[in-house]
């Protein structure tokens, strides 16, 4: 398959899971903005951080009012991760690699971007918000399920995976970035505001609030809440699930194509060096520091596997 | 005025009588609901193109008309005939004039017409393209006037586009109206792909060592036929590539894959002869290959089609090609060319200065309909400022008069209402021999009355039928 190819797989997928990630963020600081309007700003604030794009709003607005965060978000021409932004990467990405892509997954990645642009023509009032957001996860999913259900098990099925799980990996870690103070022991020691709100919000944003209560009941802890996003294995946006993914999809490529990659050793040693440690020795190494190493790996794999598999023309 | 369905008068033409009997009966309604079907169908499959000097982001759809064009196997064979004969001149002529030049020499030719015609490559002089094609591919423009008048309106044999259109036209009639298909026997279409496949293959240079790696290259998702150039490479299971992707490696052209450098064979490629090579054409492109022409010159790559075929579609040529048939081929042309008015000709100019108001004028280099004055339809400004141009710079116009082009009924809010068309046959042209898709592209023209069929003037297509015997 083409370099060319592979980036344009890679990265459509990346857009497409940034799309998803956002539109979780969205709702999860929607809610805070509507059942505790004192801390909507900071919650404002911290989404806009954690999809990396602060600063360009920061040009262009004072404050963090729901109605101008909403629409930076969706549809901002001055934000070049918006959702209206990135659906269109992602559909100009896979027509670059139309011809790795079955003509379900072409379609459903098409009709996407025609029914979002069509959806968010005119800014999205808040009435219409929780419909709006419900109409980006179920493209994201039609998407996914054309994925699944019609792609041959080849390279080109490996890089758009490899897309997905790093881009994953890296936006629930830039949650646990912004919102780490959350989750200290000190804090917990203070045992004055932070409460299970907050602590609820970390895992709405990764849409797991459900399964985590399943499988812990009622009681909400901190550690449990970074145990849970980091370490837990079948935890679909946990980083051990995202690199257990990561691996196997490397793993496939180099036997595919006979070879071992330095990509694939790197992910291997970020599964062993980064994520076998008990989240006892994280917070005591530091939760900040941990998920600061765990982003510059993360970045590092991503250059990598741009590297090995001829992403780019290399000068020279 | 002559319509294909229903001829000069009103009894339905043979070949359209099966059809018409069908949509007699069928109901307006659903058609209604068919068309929309259809314009969803194509949004969602993403068969669209970027209009030139619009915004980026407007892809167009081209307007699909349900109706489908009719020709009879009779027809056909005369068509398929005359289009045969006038390839074969022009791949004759085109080695001819880029070694011995024995048309020039007979007279048959002007000299200057070719010495300084930019669509001449001098660095092809003496090169032989593997398999000794020229032409891979060409889309034959023709037009037809009457029961038995089809002109050559143009042979395009650079990079012809619209064959996806051809292709998906039929699945998209196949899906709405099985049941036609069921009922009326039509040649098939959908094997071109596998065809091409097979021609660009048979035409690997010397230097391809085992089954040919074929690829198709594109200037990239911007350009207007970007999704004809996915839609073959997908549909002949080849790579899509851009320059970017490709660099000479020991001697060949080879592109970057995920497990490093592979060489091609045959590249179909789809940007014009200027910007495949900034080191031995355009220095300012950034589309091409540096170095693809000495590669192509030693035998290690087949550019299809050839450079500098764009010589034998030059509109200043245009109005040779009855003599070059007859050069060629020794055989009177089986079908005619439009009498045409050259205004590199100082009589000829005056004439056509004269008549402006009834004749066609066309840039001897546009295409795409860019650049043209269809006299009759011209306002007398645009008509005065179409004069100044032409007496500025004659030698760059030919004239044509303005065809009768024959019409076939579109189906619109009101029903049936007759549109002018044309059609471009493709041909694939190999060392075994030349091959015709039955049907080609139909194009027509959407606005009542108007003559210019072109898509990006706004014009639709239709669905080509050639009927079984």
């Amino acid at each position: 398959m083409l370099g060319k190819t592979a980036a344009s797989l890679f990265w459509m997928s990346r857009y497409l899971e940034r799309v998803e990630n956002s539109a979780r963020f969205i709702e999860a600081g929607f809610r805070i903005a509507l059942t505790r309007s004192a801390s909507a700003s900071d919650e404002w604030s911290s989404v806009l951080k954690s999809s990396g794009v602060l600063q360009a709003y920061r040009r262009k607005h004072v404050d963090f009012d729901s109605v101008n965060v909403i629409d930076f978000l969706l549809r901002d021409r001055d934000n070049t991760n918006s959702v209206m932004a990135l659906t269109k990467k992602a559909r100009d990405s896979a027509r670059t690699a139309r011809t790795a892509l079955t003509r379900e997954v072409w379609e459903a990645t098409n009709e996407s971007w025609i029914t979002l642009n069509a959806a968010m023509a005119k800014p999205v009032r808040e009435q219409d918000l929780p419909e709006t957001l419900g109409l980006i996860r179920n493209q994201s999913a039609l998407v996914r399920g054309a994925t699944l259900g019609t792609m041959l098990r080849n390279d080109g099925f490996n890089f758009l995976r490899l897309g997905s799980f790093l881009e994953r990996a890296d936006s629930t870690a830039r949650i646990l970035d912004v919102k780490y103070y959350l989750l200290l022991p000190s804090v917990a020691l203070i045992g004055s505001s932070v409460d299970n709100v907050q602590w609820e919000t970390i895992l709405r944003s990764v849409s797991a609030h459900r399964s985590f209560r399943w499988l812990n009941g009622p009681d909400i802890s901190a550690q449990a809440v970074a145990d849970y996003l980091i370490l837990h294995r079948q935890m679909p946006r946990s980083l051990t699930f995202c690199y257990a993914k990561i691996s196997d999809n490397l793993n496939y490529i180099d036997d595919n194509y006979g070879i071992k990659s330095r990509s694939g050793e790197l992910a291997h040693e970020i599964c062993t060096d980064i994520l076998r440690r008990p989240i006892e020795a994280i917070f005591d190494y530091g939760l900040h520091e941990y998920i600061a190493d765990f982003i510059r790996a993360n970045n590092g794999l991503a250059a990598q596997i741009e590297t090995d598999f001829n992403f780019h023309d290399r000068v020279g | 005025m002559f319509d294909e369905m229903l001829g000069s008068g009103d009894d339905v033409r043979p070949p359209y009588r099966d059809y018409k009997s069908w949509l007699d009966r069928e109901n307006v309604k659903r058609l209604h609901r068919k068309s929309a079907d259809a314009e969803a169908f194509f949004r969602k499959t993403g068969i669209t193109f970027n209009v030139y000097g619009e915004d980026e982001a407007d892809e167009r759809l081209i307007p699909f008309d349900v109706v489908p064009r009719v020709l009879s196997a009779r027809e056909w064979r005369k068509l398929s005939k005359g289009i045969e004969q006038r390839v074969r001149a022009i791949n004759a002529f085109l080695y001819d004039i880029y070694h011995r030049q024995e048309i020039l020499r007979a007279g048959r030719v002007p000299v200057e017409l070719i010495a300084n015609n930019e669509a001449f490559l001098p660095q092809m002089i003496g090169v032989n393209p593997p398999g000794g094609i020229y032409t891979h591919i060409i889309g034959t423009d023709i037009v037809r006037t009457g029961d038995e008048e089809f002109y050559v309106l143009e042979d395009n044999a650079r990079t012809p586009s619209g064959v996806s259109y051809m292709l998906e036209n039929r699945e998209t009639m196949l899906q709405m109206f099985p049941e036609l298909f069921a009922r009326i026997k039509v040649q098939e279409v959908s094997n071109y792909p596998g065809q091409l496949r097979r021609s660009l293959a048979a035409c690997a240079p010397p230097k391809c060592e085992g089954k040919p790696v074929v690829a198709v290259l594109t200037p990239g998702i911007y350009n207007s036929a970007y999704f004809e150039h996915s839609f073959l490479a997908d549909q002949m299971g080849v790579e899509l590539v851009e320059g970017h992707d490709l660099k000479i490696v020991d001697g060949r052209v080879a592109m970057r894959t995920t497990e490093g450098y592979t060489a091609i064979d045959v590249l179909y490629r789809r940007i014009d002869d200027e910007y495949i090579d900034p080191l031995n054409f355009n220095p300012q492109s950034m589309l091409g290959v540096p170095g693809i022409f000495d590669v192509y010159r030693s035998g290690g790559i087949t550019i299809a089609n050839a450079p500098g075929t764009g010589i034998s579609d030059d509109k200043a040529l245009y109005s040779y090609m009855p003599d070059i048939v007859e050069f060629y081929t020794g055989e009177k042309p089986l079908l005619e060319n439009v009498p045409t008015w050259r205004c590199s000709e100082k009589d000829q100019l005056a004439y056509v200065l004269e008549h402006l108001e009834e004749l066609v004028v066309k840039e001897v280099h546009g295409s795409g309909g860019y650049g043209m004055l269809v006299g009759p339809a011209a306002s007398k400004k645009e008509v005065a400022a179409f004069r100044a141009k032409l007496i500025d710079n004659a030698s760059n116009y030919i004239a044509q008069p303005t065809l009768a082009l024959s019409t076939v009924p579109i189906f619109t809010k009101k029903g049936l209402s007759p549109r002018h068309v044309d059609l471009r046959p493709f041909v694939l042209v190999s060392p075994s021999g030349i091959s015709i898709t039955p049907g080609g592209l139909t194009r027509v023209a959407m606005t009542k009355g108007s003559l210019v069929v072109n898509s990006s003037q706004g014009g639709g297509t239709k669905d080509t039928w050639v009927l079984e015997e």
